[in-house]
């Protein structure tokens, strides 16, 4: 019976159940909504959201109220910073990566620093970073938006590379693969999960607690400037506040792929799972067909209902 | 020296000094700074702000957070402007309309801590899902930014009650609640939910209780905060208020209450409030570009938490 409690209560499971009820659901009111071609077009949307909380997802779990709100900001700099530097041009495609990466790693250093060395509480630190990267984004851009996408990154998100399936899909298939391996096979991995879960005892054991912090932020970071690139190479143009759309929705896919607010327990698959399932069901209101303040509505009725599920925390009475 | 020792452990004295400091930055800038009529449009203006972070204090003292007051702000101000018209718009119209909105602000609050004290879902998630849905209501109410309220209402609000300009006297208001709150065993207890909710729970402490209040009094006081934006704008608009929620953090923050809960007070976050009102207007009357307002105002923002944390560290 006991087994069957936990089964319920397998994030990953619900998320893959929510999942195929979503689709089903959007076939049964759009027929043509689950086909081969519509499902890559979620997944992909799906991907720039995942990869972004792939991000978000090794700061919480790093504990200690880890949190980061200048996700949406670092997206938006990384994609004018992609759209300067390629202007177009294919061949400064790698250059666009390594300086939206690069900047964004800064960034998340700075919070990291922040964060840990000077104790300022993650969720202030990384807003007051918002607002300090969105108001140097008016300042470098007064208000205009400038730079496009290279053609090369317009069809490595939206066109096929290979069966159908552009490349952003394989990436994001690869960062999935490597954050599981890192996270569950790795010294580092297992670091992140014992600072999370109770960093004194780990720095008994031995482990530099801070600096393993600063580098989770720096992390958050460079995923936050990797997915202004890919945002770039979907919108075509970059807005200085095109990032700040993925600020909340990346903590939701943390939370209903299973990892803990608290820290130290979850894992990356979850989150993946649970980007998809919001794209999904943010998908399946758009074809309901609704007036918008209908699907407002309902969208966030369906993520009470989620962390209904299992999003809950620890019972006081034992 | 011992003095100032015992000064410097409360991140609020960071927070104060930076006040007096943007205070006197202020007076040199503007010549007419401190006329009463230049006083009275500069604290008319950070109002609303200094009233939401009065409610948040409660939530985040308890060791919560309400991410959801500023749809709560637009959903008020819809539904008050939408009472006010359906009743006809004369005086008893107005009145009903105004406690239609401290009635939606409230039940917002009780839905909030329901779910999240009664339900245990985590008050970050909880509070944006709620707030995308309040903002739903708030666009079902009035999809559009428009319909006036009657012309008695903004009047009485930039004018006088009882020879006292009306904006003082809710200032007075806000300040009597806080510090009738303050001197409730209700604080105490509320700062034993945030401290150690374990510990506070043994003792025996009805703490979904504490939790629901603290999220109604956010609920109110941004519907309070609500019916002071609508005073001032004169009109309907559902998506009003949108960086309240944000910005009330960080003056919460500011004024030294501990964002993990348990230490703290609402006359802080009104200083840290006015602090970062007092930004804004510095960085207008400077003659910056307005575009260097949002960088300079995060990076004053983060030096004093900055500065507030390394005062207190030991």
């Amino acid at each position: 019976m006991n087994r069957f409690v936990d089964l319920a209560k397998n994030p990953l499971l619900i998320s893959s159940v929510a999942i195929l009820a979503l689709l089903i659901i959007g076939e049964l009111v759009s027929p043509g909504f689950a086909r081969g071609d519509q499902v890559v077009r979620l997944l992909t949307v799906s991907a720039i959201l995942g990869i972004a909380a792939a991000g978000q997802n090794l700061v919480i779990l790093g504990g200690r109220e880890g949190i980061d709100l200048s996700i949406g900001a670092v997206i938006s700099l990384g994609a004018v910073i992609a759209g300067n530097v390629m202007n177009g041009s294919d061949a400064a495609i790698p250059l666009a990566f390594a300086a939206a990466c690069f900047a964004g790693f800064l960034i998340g250093v700075v919070n990291g620093l922040g964060v840990t060395y000077l104790r300022i509480p993650p969720l202030v630190m990384t807003l007051g970073m918002m607002g300090v990267i969105q108001g140097g984004l008016v300042v470098l851009s007064r208000g205009v938006p400038s730079g496009n996408a290279a053609p090369a990154l317009l069809a490595f998100v939206s066109r096929s590379a290979f069966l159908g399936v552009p490349g952003i899909l394989f990436v994001w298939a690869a960062i999935i693969v490597l954050m599981a391996f890192v996270l569950k096979r790795t010294r580092f991995g297992w670091s992140i999960y014992a600072i999370g879960s109770n960093e004194n005892a780990a720095i008994l054991t031995g482990l530099p607690a801070r600096r393993i912090r600063v580098l989770l932020y720096g992390l958050a970071g460079l995923f936050g400037g990797f997915t202004g690139v890919c945002v770039i190479g979907y919108t075509g143009n970059s807005f200085i506040s095109v990032g700040d759309q993925y600020v909340l929705p990346s903590v939701i896919a943390v939370v209903i792929g299973g990892t803990s607010l608290a820290g130290g327990a979850g894992s990356y698959t979850g989150t993946a799972l649970g980007a998809i399932a919001l794209i999904l069901l943010q998908s399946v209101l758009t074809t309901l067909n609704l007036e918008f303040w209908g699907r407002q509505v309902i969208f966030g009725g369906t993520l009470l209902l989620l962390m209904l599920l299992y999003g809950r925390q620890a019972r006081l009475r034992v | 020296m011992i003095g100032l020792a015992k000064l410097g452990g409360r991140t609020w004295v960071v927070t104060a000094a930076a006040l007096t400091v943007l205070l006197v930055v202020n007076a040199l800038l503007q010549p007419n700074f401190l006329e009463p009529s230049v006083i009275q449009s500069n604290l008319t203006t950070f109002l609303p702000l200094v009233l939401v972070a009065i409610g948040q204090t409660y939530v985040i003292l308890g060791g919560d957070i309400d991410l959801s007051v500023g749809a709560i702000v637009a959903l008020v101000n819809v539904v008050t402007v939408s009472v006010i018209a359906a009743l006809g718009g004369d005086g008893m119209a107005v009145v009903i309309g105004l406690a239609a909105g401290m009635g939606v602000g409230a039940g917002c609050g009780l839905v909030n801590g329901l779910i999240i004290a009664g339900l245990r879902f985590q008050p970050i998630v909880t509070t944006f899902a709620t707030s995308i849905v309040f903002s739903g209501l708030a666009l079902w109410v009035l999809p559009q930014a428009g319909l006036p309220v009657p012309e008695p209402y903004w009047r009485t609000y930039a004018g006088t009650i009882a020879g006292v300009p009306t904006v003082y006297a809710i200032y007075l208001l806000a300040f009597l609640i806080a510090a009738f709150l303050a001197a409730r065993p209700f604080m105490t207890r509320l700062k034993a939910v945030g401290g150690l909710r374990a510990a506070a729970f043994q003792t025996g402490l009805d703490l979904g209780r504490l939790r629901v209040l603290a999220f109604m009094l956010s609920g109110l006081f941004g519907a309070f905060a609500s019916l002071c934006l609508t005073g001032e704008t004169a009109s309907g608009d559902p998506l009003m208020g949108q960086t309240l929620a944000m910005s009330a953090i960080s003056a919460v923050v500011l004024g030294g209450t501990a964002l993990a809960g348990g230490v703290g007070g609402a006359l802080g976050s009104v200083l840290g409030a006015w602090v970062i009102g007092m930004i804004g207007s510095v960085i207008f009357f400077a003659g910056l570009p307005f575009e260097y307002q949002t960088l300079v105002q995060g990076l004053i923002i983060l030096a004093a938490l900055a500065g507030g944390v390394l005062v207190t560290r030991r």
